[in-house]
């Protein structure tokens, strides 16, 4: 059976001052309906791009290739700006990670959830302000009525996350993509949202697509991890086998980076940076701050199996590997 | 002894040190300046200009007064009846046209400089003490300067040369003074934001003086905004006197300045279009090239608004 | 609202007394006589050089002087003109149409063009459509206008021959003044030809005065529009799938209109001081033409008058325009 989202070999390039500058690294991302996907990685990995990219949302200077993207059979590659504007937004919603500055400061919240409905399902006037009430209760806004005649800056954060995600849902999206949605947030916000959109990802039976570097966030969520580092996609699996035996040395590290894995008094944290423009690594490009690289891995870099987590590495971690590192430390 | 050249030796250095600093901030300057080709363009042009002014008195074919009776309203070179004695034509008192706008080169630079001069010292000074002394001083100040903002500025500068009497020293006088409170205000702004900043706090820490602290530390800060302002305004103060001088309020005739020029050929304008045209078209010229650096040095010495 | 409105008008009080100061002080900062100044190189028997100074109250101290011209201000009382007689202030009225007339032409123009200019630049950005519409827009910045009227005039009334050289309307044309607008009173005439007629007096001084503003706005539109594209908003507004024509017209376009309103705004008194020139050069019998003519008759009652009434008008223009911010961006409107 196909796939909702079915995209292969991925690459995109931005044309900048000091020459093109490669984002996404040949990677592959699936989805299907009723399911979490979650993308992680640091800021910089080519999360976002790549979705951008789904969306065509990307600036000018961006060069997108690939060897297929395909969403709910549509080859997204090939099709106009039109037909693309008739799923994205329709079939594809997107919600990001600042709500405040999302929304519209110049039109009302009720003004653009009705936009919204207006472009996909048409309506008559008093259908389109009846379902925008009925979107603002779905999503948990109180007082929904009052609330469509606000303006974004009236309201908190978390609210305009909230009317993000009633202005996405008003068409009943098949795929939902939601970019680091509560890294803006304050914490105790963050798990309402989090609730909010897995619940309604359940009930609507949608594909939930979640961009996040937040490993705490992805446990509590996902179905399945993609981690991505410096624009190539290391490692994949599902989300209980991902947090018991990461294969990729990069994944390994972002768990032992998180606090309540933390044995010692002091916090991990990975060495170096993400390697840039100018000082990308030949081979694996996580190699320079890899605690088991070799020279090898200055040379080539192989993708390992499924049963790997198809993780692109020379030295996949194993379960016994880890056992011995924690033995040691 | 030792000691004392091993002083010098540092001291050296240490000049060696800020002259590199100086030549790569230097560098970068040109670097972003001359990525805007248009105010490239403007710069050399603007230097043409330059030199036109500075050798006007031996390129120049005729005196820009002298009257040549024989040949009055010569067309151009290229037109009938054109001669290679007056390239760009006469006017209706036979004064050779390509001399007088080369002359006018000297008075519309002349002109730009002085005024900037003028308005860009009066007004980081009063800009420098309203942003320092903000109470009372600091109000009073700013208010005057909104005073002399509520009119229109070239109307001030008319009523003021009417004060005072046509002329082009007055005239310019009368530019500089409704240019000034742009200085004022872009400086004030500037030094309050300046204020605020922590370096100038450990200046004071440091038992800087008043004097010391305003020159040295937060006058060089404010400095960029204030430089393309000044480029504005040396085509404002270009293009109000001679729009004074076509009103018959600014360079009295025969002076071959390019606005007076215009408003002696003005009945002629039908008759022959050389005496109007280029006149115009050299301060249209002259105008765009400044304009065009300020786009260009705004570019570069603006950081917020860089290209990214 | 109330409270925003009252705040900015009282503002404006000392701005508004700084000004009167200002042509107060005009008149008397002159060196020598103010009657004689006043009266021009025509001279004065003695008799009536007393009876000038008693009749301005000259010989008064100063304060007294001002307060008295404060009064007279107060009740309407701009002064007599030194040539015509005249009150300058029914003189003002009677002219101030025609600059109204002028100015809106001229700032209809620079909006209708202007502003689709910068939107088409900005949604273009940095292709050959871009960088011709900022060139031309910098020529016309840079642009000497009065130099620029009589450009146009050799070329549309020398050499084409399509319009009139100077005034409002062809003399044949007589009628009614009601409103004071000329395109609107030839319409109401009713007679053949008279709009016509009028909008062919009118159309080239309006480009010549439009010509620095629609620059402005053109450069103001296209940073606005590229600052505005940028945000996240228009993002979240491409992503639901809206046209790009409406992403650029509604979305973007109402954000970018902030800063270009304030420029808008601030183009009036660019206009008025545009007027000076354009309307001697037009001979078009408004305020600006008034001010050259008093100023060259030396006739400084209406000087005083004149300076006071446009700085006044400037002033009210920009309270309004401080106003229409409330009703465009709906975050000043709530503070």
């Amino acid at each position: 059976m196909k796939k909702l989202l079915d995209i292969k070999n991925l690459s995109i390039d931005f044309q900048t001052a000091g020459g093109l500058f490669r984002a996404v690294d040949q990677i592959d991302i699936t989805c299907d309906s009723g399911e979490v996907l979650a993308i992680v990685g640091e800021s910089g990995s080519g999360k976002s791009v790549a979705m951008l990219a789904l969306m065509g949302l990307l600036p000018w200077n961006a060069k997108v290739s690939a060897e297929l993207m395909q969403f709910d059979s549509k080859n997204m590659l090939a099709i106009s700006k039109k037909e693309r504007r008739k799923i994205i937004g329709k079939h594809i919603g997107m919600i990001f990670q600042e709500p405040m500055s999302s929304l519209n400061p110049c039109f009302t919240v009720g003004f653009q959830i009705v936009e919204t409905l207006k472009l996909h399902l048409g309506l008559n006037r008093a259908q389109r302000r009846k379902k925008a009430i009925e979107l603002l209760e779905l999503v948990g806004i109180p007082a929904p009525e009052t609330r469509l005649n606000a303006f974004p800056h009236q309201l908190s954060g978390g609210m305009c996350q909230r009317v993000m995600i009633a202005m996405v849902l008003a068409s009943n999206p098949k795929l939902l993509i939601a970019d680091e949605p509560t890294t803006a947030l304050d914490v105790t916000i963050q798990a309402q949202i989090l609730n909010l959109l897995l619940s309604l990802q359940k009930e609507k039976n949608m594909a939930l697509i979640l961009i996040t570097h937040d490993m705490g966030v992805v446990a509590e969520t996902a179905d399945r991890v993609q981690v991505q580092y410096a624009g190539q996609k290391v490692e994949e699996q599902k989300v209980e086998s991902l947090f018991q035996t990461p294969h990729h040395p990069y994944t390994l590290a972002l768990l032992s980076s998180l606090p309540e894995r933390a044995d010692g008094r002091k916090l991990p944290s990975i060495a170096g940076l993400v390697p840039g423009q100018f000082d990308r690594p030949p081979a694996c490009l996580f190699a320079p701050r890899c605690s088991f690289a070799t020279s090898l891995c200055n040379k080539e870099v192989k993708k390992q199996s499924n049963l790997l987590g198809q993780a692109l590495c020379n030295f996949p971690v194993t379960y016994t590997q880890q056992k011995n590192a924690g033995a040691k430390a | 002894m030792a000691i004392n050249s091993y002083q010098k030796k540092n001291s050296l250095q240490k000049q060696k040190q800020k002259r590199n600093l100086r030549s790569s901030v230097l560098a970068e300057f040109w670097f972003y300046f001359s990525e805007n080709r248009g105010a490239v363009i403007g710069l050399w042009v603007f230097l043409f200009l330059v030199l036109i002014a500075i050798i006007a008195p031996f390129a120049a074919p005729h005196g820009p007064v002298d009257q040549y009776r024989d040949a009055l309203l010569v067309p151009p070179v290229w037109q009938q009846d054109g001669s290679w004695k007056f390239i760009l034509g006469t006017d209706a008192v036979g004064r050779d046209i390509l001399s007088r706008l080369m002359y006018g080169a000297r008075f519309s630079l002349f002109i730009g400089l002085v005024v900037v001069t003028i308005a860009a010292t009066g007004g980081i000074l009063i800009g420098l003490i309203a942003g320092y002394f903000q109470g009372v001083l600091g109000t009073i100040i700013m208010r005057i300067m909104d005073v002399i903002l509520a009119f229109p500025s070239l109307l001030l500068a008319l009523v003021m040369v009417a004060i005072l009497g046509p002329g082009l020293i007055n005239a310019m006088i009368a530019i500089a003074i409704v240019l000034q409170p742009h200085f004022v205000r872009l400086t004030r702004a500037s030094v309050i934001n300046e204020l605020s900043r922590e370096y100038v706090t450990s200046a004071r820490v440091a038992g800087a003086s008043t004097i010391y602290l305003i020159t040295r530390t937060i006058l060089p800060n404010c400095l960029s905004p204030v430089i393309v302002q000044a480029t504005l305004s040396f085509s404002t103060a270009i293009l109000d006197a001679a729009a004074l001088g076509f009103l018959g309020l600014g360079a009295q005739p025969p002076t071959p300045e390019w606005g007076t020029m215009l408003a002696e050929a003005r009945e002629f304008i039908l008759r022959a279009w050389w005496v109007v045209t280029l006149p115009g078209l050299a301060i249209l010229i002259t105008v765009l090239a400044i304009n065009l650096m300020g786009d260009g040095l705004r570019d570069a010495l603006d950081p917020k608004l860089r290209r990214s | 609202m109330l409270g925003f409105i009252l705040r900015r008008v009282g503002l404006l009080v000392p701005t508004f007394l700084g000004i009167t100061i200002i042509t107060f002080g005009f008149v008397r900062v002159l060196p020598g006589d103010p009657v004689l100044l006043m009266a021009g190189e025509r001279g004065l028997t003695p008799e009536r050089h007393q009876q000038l100074l008693e009749e301005f109250g000259f010989n008064r101290p100063i304060w007294q002087q001002y307060i008295e011209y404060l009064g007279d201000l107060l009740t309407g009382d701009f002064g007599n003109s030194f040539i015509t007689k005249k009150p300058v202030l029914d003189e003002f009225f009677t002219l101030f149409p025609a600059t109204i007339e002028l100015s809106l032409c001229a700032m209809l123009i620079a909006i209708a063009f202007g502003i689709p200019a910068g939107i088409i630049a900005a949604s273009k950005r940095g292709s050959i459509l871009d960088q011709s519409i900022m060139g031309v827009s910098l020529v016309g910045y840079s642009m000497p206008i009065f130099w620029w009227g009589l450009l146009l005039i050799i070329v549309f009334s020398g050499w084409l021959g399509w319009t009139p050289v100077s005034g409002r309307i062809s003399l044949v044309f007589f009628f009614q003044i009601k409103t004071g607008f000329m395109l609107i009173d030839s319409l109401l005439s009713g007679q053949k030809g008279a709009f016509q007629s009028a909008l062919s007096h009118i159309i080239l001084p309006a480009i010549v005065l439009a010509t620095i503003p629609l620059a402005v706005i053109a450069r103001q539109t296209r940073s606005a529009m590229l600052e505005v594209l940028g945000e996240d908003y228009v993002r979240t507004a491409k992503a639901k799938g809206l046209p790009s024509r409406r992403v650029i017209g509604i979305h973007a376009l109402r954000n970018a209109m902030i800063p270009v309103i304030t420029v808008i705004g601030l183009s009036v008194g660019t206009l008025l001081a545009g007027a000076i020139l354009t309307e001697t050069i037009f001979s078009w019998p408004g305020i600006g033409k008034w001010m050259v003519d008093s100023i060259s008759r030396r006739d400084y009652q209406v000087v005083q008058g004149g300076l006071l009434l446009i700085a006044a008008i400037v002033m009210t223009v920009n309270l309004l325009v401080d106003m229409t911010y409330g009703l465009i961006n709906p975050r000043i409107r709530h503070n």
